[in-house]
């Protein structure tokens, strides 16, 4: 290990985008416009590698997501091949391409977690969002299947405009299901979703209403039903830290095996990054320029250099700078502590008018 | 009562960090020699008051005051689904 790299702490998680490819349309896909085609997608012999390394670098949980994870016929293997590891599997899918015999495949090779994605919690407005008909219907009969497996279960909602009005019905469903936990993340632009963010931005009404629910529920169904709300960025005061701090917890590896600080980085312009394919995993979380790129606080820009929140936030997401600033290295503009906010308050109030469904970009290959 | 790790809770080495882990949906938590202690004991057969019994034995403490310690800790993991108390 070279000099420096002894401060850096070895990463925890590792989300592997095992395609790009997926049944649904979500308009608020965090996958890259860009979409990775099959032909340049990561064997099941390298995932097998890449687990391997994640491993013996500290990696102690891989998330497999996509795309849409069951659009791998090798899918079974793969999940074999991360336990085999000795990583700790989570499967994150929205159950479309699975079946119960599939299911059974996956749970044989040794799957810890499914978290099973809703895009509703009733067949007509879920379909809408995702743009296939008879979707929920499927997704309905995976989630049984996987509660008679008895595999841990997540119910992951992602919630915004059009749907947070079902919120309640969410923790209902997520109950009747078995699934311990439910996940409630209001999405997050970045993808596809920036492309729509003005259709699918919520009101900051219905977010605060959406809080009391969550705080309701979180004590009505205590001990049952463990509730995560990631409430929206934009209505907030100061920052998050993106994944714990870039380049500080957790890498990802997109299908064609490029190496990732986060799964937004490829909107940066001007970074470059390694591929599994041409370098180790640890020489690319060690050494590679794009995980140096805005490590620690070195990279800092001012207010945030002298900032008392410079170690807690880490100067906020970058791809979210990048969006409303069109500056990487600008702090968060979410941040009230810092000119940017201005700019991201002008667009909440142009996009407080926002548009309807219809007008959303859905995302498909080659669009 | 009796303690048991649900499905998609396990224990885990961690050769790199060199310590104990506990892995779970969306939750990684290294744990300290205790902690460790007291998970490895529970298997869904042995009821919490042995469990303790136990522990106070091989750690040589008072079983009075381990038995709360114990309770506690799997009390707080149990609000957040990460151990199932049965019985
Ligand atoms: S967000 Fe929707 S379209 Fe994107 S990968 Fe997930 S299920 Fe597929
Ligand atoms: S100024 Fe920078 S470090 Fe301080 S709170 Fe804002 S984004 Fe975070």
């Amino acid at each position: 290990m070279a000099d420096g790299a002894r401060l850096i702490p070895p990463p925890i998680a590792m989300l592997a985008e095992l395609t790009h490819r997926c049944p649904l349309s979500c308009p608020y896909c965090s996958n890259p416009v860009d979409l990775a085609r099959r032909e340049a997608e990561l064997s099941t012999e390298d995932w097998a590698d890449v687990f391997r390394q994640a491993a013996g670098l500290g990696v102690l949980q891989v998330h497999l997501s996509g795309g849409e994870p069951a659009s791998r016929r090798d899918l079974a293997q793969i999940v074999a091949a991360a336990r085999e590891a000795g990583l700790y599997v989570n499967l994150i899918t929205s159950g479309i391409g699975l079946t119960e015999e599939r299911l059974t495949e996956i749970v044989a090779a040794g799957v810890d977690h499914i978290q099973l994605s809703v895009q509703g919690t009733r067949a007509e407005t879920a379909d809408r969002v995702g743009g296939y008909r008879g979707g929920f219907a499927k997704k309905m009969e995976i989630a049984e299947a996987i509660a008679r497996a008895g595999v841990a279960l997540t119910l992951n909602a992602v919630m915004h405009r059009h749907n947070l009005g079902e919120l309640p019905e969410v923790f209902d469903l997520a109950e009747r299901l078995g699934a311990r936990r439910v996940e409630i993340a209001c999405v997050q632009f970045q993808g596809w979703a920036l492309e729509n963010r003005a259709v699918l931005q919520p009101t900051r009404a219905q977010v605060d209403e959406a809080k009391d629910l969550v705080a309701e529920a979180r004590s009505a169904r205590a001990g049952r039903l463990v509730i995560d709300f990631v409430p929206p960025d934009y209505y907030a005061d100061l920052p998050k830290a993106c994944m714990g701090g870039w380049g500080s917890t957790g890498l990802n590896v997109a299908p064609d095996g490029t190496v990732l600080p986060c799964h937004a980085a490829q909107t940066i312009p001007g970074m470059r990054f390694a591929n599994f394919r041409d370098l180790t995993l640890e020489e690319i979380w060690y050494r590679g320029p794009a995980f140096a790129a805005f490590r620690g606080t070195d990279w800092m820009p001012d207010p945030c250099r002298s900032c008392d929140r410079r170690e807690i936030d880490f100067g906020g997401c970058r791809c979210q700078a990048l969006a409303v600033l069109g500056d990487a290295a600008a702090p968060d503009p979410v941040c009230r502590r810092t000119e940017g906010r201005t700019r991201l308050d002008e667009l909440l109030r142009a996009e407080g008018n926002a548009p309807d469904l219809e007008a959303a970009r859905w995302r498909r290959i080659g669009g | 009562m009796i303690p048991v790790l649900p499905r998609g809770v396990r224990l885990h080495w961690d050769g790199v960090r060199a310590t104990h882990v506990l892995l779970a949906p969306e939750r990684t938590l290294m744990l300290d020699e205790i902690g460790h202690a007291i998970l490895s004991r529970v298997d869904g057969v042995t009821p919490l008051s042995a469990l303790a019994a136990g522990l106070a034995a091989d750690f040589d403490a008072p079983i009075a005051e381990v038995e709360p310690d114990v309770a506690d800790f799997l009390l707080g993991l149990a609000k957040e689904r990460l151990v199932d108390l049965n019985g």
